[in-house]
């Protein structure tokens, strides 16, 4: 189970994931987040992960796809409030070469 | 040492009773049974008594593994995932099988960042969260008769 849900601040959209993001909640998600960039124009993407309980590399696909997105546009993208086991997979991948990393959503905000 | 440690275990009620122990699960190639089998797996390997993070680490094996199964083996085709998971003393065996259409080349597939499916957002890294998280993984494969995964973990916090 993957709860999703939308904030936009400025230009920029906060996608919280509450729950586990695997290979059957990626399918699920990846185009409700690209309507979302496209409906409200967002410029950057913050994925915020303060209850996401579990990922696998399923995970690492989705963000490297939205990062692709909004960075075709000039965004950029970026994760809060991640926790160190979801660090590791990121880590692993070498995905926290492109997305940045912050504490939380105000960081976030100000710095992209 | 590891004679040694395997007597002072003898002594404990919990280690003996998790001495040796096995379970059989299959299921549907379907994407919502991922969770299931990560869960169930888990559920086995608890009585281990291992850390949180241990649990995870199963966990997110065993969600890599099915994944392949459902996406590479059966390429969305409906098919059946067996997991076999076998307990000895202090270290869990799990086995993931398909019957799908194997692996042509294990030592690219294995490689960090490739998939052979990049259209689908995979990100190539299955293989590589395996061998990070579980001390073995070794795969068996055929064409167009399937892949075996079998991973193996000892549980640090159960040896003392």
């Amino acid at each position: 189970m993957l709860r999703l849900s939308f904030e936009t601040i400025s230009q920029n959209l906060i996608v919280r994931l509450d729950g586990e993001l695997d290979h059957h909640t990626a399918e699920e998600i990846r185009n409700e987040i690209d309507k979302e960039i496209d409906k409200n124009n967002s410029k950057n993407i913050i994925f915020d992960l303060s209850n996401m309980n579990f990922m696998d590399s399923s995970g690492i696909g989705v963000v490297i796809g939205r990062y692709k997105k909004v960075s075709k546009l000039g965004g950029q993208a970026a994760v809060v409030h991640m926790n160190s086991r979801i660090e590791r997979i990121f880590k692993m991948s070498g995905l926290l070469n492109i997305v940045k990393k912050y504490e939380n959503k105000k960081q976030a905000i100000e710095r992209l | 040492m590891r004679i040694k440690n395997k007597r002072l275990k003898d002594y404990k009620g919990v280690s003996k009773l998790a001495a040796k122990n096995f379970m059989k699960l299959e299921f549907l190639s379907k994407s919502q049974n991922e969770a299931f089998a990560r869960v169930v797996v888990a559920s086995f390997a608890s009585q281990l008594d291992p850390t949180i993070e241990e649990l995870a680490d199963i966990k997110t094996a065993v969600s890599e593994a099915v994944t392949n199964a459902i996406i590479h083996g059966y390429e969305g085709k409906l098919g059946t995932v067996k997991i076999e998971c076998s307990i000895n003393n202090d270290e869990i065996e799990i086995i993931v099988i398909d019957e799908g259409k194997g692996i042509e080349d294990i030592e690219t597939a294995r490689q960090p960042l490739y998939t052979s499916k990049p259209e689908l957002e995979r990100s190539g890294m299955g293989f590589t969260v395996m061998e990070t998280f579980m001390d073995r993984v070794d795969i068996q494969s055929r064409k167009d008769e399937g892949t075996k995964i079998r991973m193996m973990k000892r549980f640090v916090s159960n040896q003392d």
